[in-house]
């Protein structure tokens, strides 16, 4: 694994060593080890029940809610251990956010749903900020313009696209420092999905981004490195025009190829 | 011939039709088959069983029902023609008394006579019954074999008995569907009948809005103008069941049912939703011993003690907080769904967020799933109001118009059954209210309860 070496970033914004996650008796992570950076949009693909969306989870603690998950190995966010217990898990999931397979918008108004975030965390002084903070993540979303007339509409009426553009405005108004993705666009059709894609360019930079797909066409499109994840084994990692073109491993190769998955 | 005989009779006949139309199918579909053709017989030789054996059984069974109906008029009019009925008294009283007697010596009812006119009635009404007896029996077995007989020779290996047997089925279902819902027609019927009765007698407006309740001044013959003024039980009513009781309910419920949903582990949850479901299941006549009994008295000390003046050993506060308990699992168990009912995606979306569980309940789920709970309570105060054993034990009977929760108040479950117990002439005004209230808290129920399960219905479509 030459190439995961040269990937290793002096000093990564999110990284994990060794990491294995067990459901019960059942070991669905073997020992991934992965750094996330702010430069570098990161993608995990591989077939379905591979485990880059558990992998994925373990990165903002969400599998603490599955009473059964256990996780080992070390994550650490800017050199601190996620899973320590001085971690504080609302803190984390501030400077963590996620975005959800299928887009998730409260029953609430577009305007609350963006301010959800920064009311529960005190990020904003008064309605004036408040109203700034919105404007600022819609923007920031490329929502803006197609909702600043209705902001008081509710969240739920938006087109899917929309909402999981909404979706992302809502992770981004907390000012996250690392977004994660569980495969945004596969609720999505097409012209939606290049929406996303596009917004994901535009993040790139200031947040660390990580995408869960199923969509290899994707994965190249958006990210410039790539993981690959088989029975819960990270099988490559590296840059992601190289795993298309030249990748490595044969499981790799049969997969890109669509010899199975 | 005796009831019981007669039915043996027809249940054994229906036996031999079911056996003997299966055996003919039976043989047909055996012969149908050596000619090699699978489906030349259309139904199972079951279904010819009961088929036939249902047209044996029918018939002759309506007819008897009929019978039963008609045959005692008979008996009475072949007695009336006999020459012994020359003597009996004109007047229709005394003249019934005697048939009646005679009646009941001749069924063996009765061992003699106190009366000698009956006795000579007796041989005729023996005679009378035995032969209108033979001839209904005889008339019933006769239908029944002609039915069968009839439905015999329609077994062929081309009949449809299973869609004629599945038909009566669905027949059958429909009427018993059907009769839960006449029930309920006829009620509504007699309840409008009585109150329309009793608001001939008393103007409707002063009635719904009139502030003086004292239906036994009225009954005293101090006249209907100003007795029948229903305010101060709707007040009581509301008083207690959807004031004091769903504010013991509505937290309790909600706070319960949060637990239940977000924070407890499987174990607890599956000890403690079924226990929270056994308050459901106790008579309310318990909870009215123990509002009467226990609470009431403790919250009368306990209101002197603090100095308040007009503590009653019967107070609204006590019939309140024991139904306001009794109320909590309806409220817990439609909070509960409907929270449940909230996609999981939208807690993780909250949580996702940095939101801690209480967050995540106060500011998503709870107004996410507020519709169903809204609706839960609306269908807990409909059974609030409606409910009665707790109030009439524990509530009172002074028509008080007062927002003290230790006065005694009542209510117009309370006053319906205060109204009808009792030695009641049935067309005074006095009981006629009790329909008329009735028919109040029908129409005030049953709004309710349409209202509730159209807002629950209108939320679960959102989220399916």
């Amino acid at each position: 694994m030459q190439e995961q070496t040269d990937l290793t970033i002096a000093n990564p914004k999110m990284s994990a060593r060794d990491v294995k996650v067990f459901y019960g008796p059942k070991q669905a992570i073997k020992g991934v080890s992965i750094d996330v950076d702010m430069d570098h949009v990161t993608a995990f693909i591989g077939p379905s029940g591979c485990g880059k969306s558990t992998f994925l989870r373990t990165l903002n603690r969400m599998n603490d809610t599955v009473a059964s998950a256990r996780v080992e190995g070390t994550i650490t966010l800017d050199g601190e251990d996620i899973y320590a217990p001085s971690m504080d898990v609302v803190q984390l999931r501030a400077r963590v956010g996620m975005v959800f397979q299928k887009p998730n918008p409260f029953p609430k108004s577009i305007y609350e749903n963006i301010a959800y975030g920064p009311r529960i965390h005190g990020l904003a002084a008064g309605k004036a900020d408040m109203d700034v903070i919105v404007e600022k993540s819609l923007r920031r979303a490329g929502l803006w313009d197609e909702v600043k007339d209705r902001l008081h509409d509710s969240g739920t009426a938006l087109s899917g696209g929309q909402q999981q553009r909404l979706c992302i405005g809502r992770a981004i108004a907390v000012e996250p420092e690392v977004i994660l993705m569980d495969e945004p666009c596969s609720a999505l059709d097409p012209i939606a999905t290049a929406k996303i894609e596009e917004l994901i360019h535009e993040l790139r930079g200031r947040y660390g981004i990580v995408i869960v797909t199923h969509n290899m066409q994707q994965a190249a499109r958006v990210s410039q490195r790539t993981a690959f994840f088989h029975l819960g084994e990270l099988v490559e990692y590296g840059v992601t025009s190289d795993i298309f073109t030249n990748p490595r491993q044969e499981r790799t190769k049969d997969y890109i190829t669509g010899r199975y998955g | 011939m005796t009831g019981p005989a007669i039915f043996l009779l027809l249940a054994g006949l229906g036996a031999i039709a079911w056996v003997s139309a299966r055996a003919r199918a039976l043989r047909l579909q055996t012969a149908a088959r050596e000619t090699g053709r699978r489906d030349a017989v259309h139904s199972l030789p079951g279904y010819h069983g009961w088929y036939v054996a249902l047209w044996t059984l029918i018939p002759a069974g309506l007819f008897l029902a009929v019978w039963a109906n008609v045959s005692p008029g008979l008996v009475t009019q072949a007695v009336l023609a006999d020459p012994a009925a020359q003597a009996l008294p004109a007047d229709a009283f005394s003249r019934s008394a005697i048939l009646g007697e005679a009646r009941a010596i001749a069924t063996g009812l009765q061992a003699g006579a106190f009366n000698p006119a009956s006795q000579a009635l007796v041989e005729p009404y023996r005679a009378a019954l035995n032969s209108y007896g033979v001839a209904g029996a005889a008339l019933a077995l006769i239908l029944a074999f002609a039915g069968g007989a009839y439905a015999f020779t329609r077994v062929r290996p081309d009949f449809r008995a299973r869609t004629r047997v599945e038909r009566l089925v669905m027949a059958t279902l429909l009427v018993a569907s059907l009769l839960a819902i006449v029930t309920t027609l006829g009620i509504v019927a007699s309840l409008l009948w009585e109150s329309f009765r009793f608001f001939s007698m008393v103007n409707p407006v002063d009635f719904l809005f009139g502030l003086k309740w004292s239906p036994q001044s009225a009954a005293m013959g101090y006249g209907n103008d100003d007795a029948f003024g229903a305010v101060p039980l709707f007040w009581g009513t509301i008083f207690i069941g959807a004031i004091i009781a769903m504010i013991v309910a509505i937290p309790l419920g909600l706070m319960s049912a949060v637990y239940l949903t977000q924070y407890a582990s499987a174990t607890v949850r599956k000890w403690m939703k079924p226990i929270l479901e056994v308050l459901a299941g106790v008579p309310t006549v318990v909870y009215g011993y123990f509002a009467a009994l226990t609470v009431a008295p403790a919250l009368r000390d306990l209101a002197v003690s603090v100095g308040i003046h007009g503590a009653s050993s019967e107070s609204a506060l006590a019939a309140g907080l024991v139904m306001g308990v009794m109320i909590i699992p309806f409220v817990s168990s439609m909070a509960d769904d409907s929270i449940a009912a909230v996609p999981q995606s939208m807690r993780d979306g909250s949580l996702a967020m940095g939101a801690t569980t209480s967050e995540t309940i106060t500011r998503v789920l709870i107004p996410a799933a507020l519709p169903g709970v809204v609706g839960g309570v609306l269908l807990a105060v409909s059974r609030a109001i409606g409910e009665t054993m707790i109030v009439v034990m524990a509530a009172g009977l002074a028509a008080n118009m007062t927002a003290n929760p230790f006065a005694s108040v009542t209510t117009v479950t309370t006053q319906i059954v205060q109204l009808l117990t009792g030695d009641q002439e049935f067309d005074s005004a006095k009981t006629l209210a009790a329909f008329a209230l009735g028919l109040v808290l029908f129409i005030v129920t049953l709004l309710l309860n349409i209202v509730a399960l159209r807002v629950v219905k209108k939320y679960r479509e959102a989220y399916e």
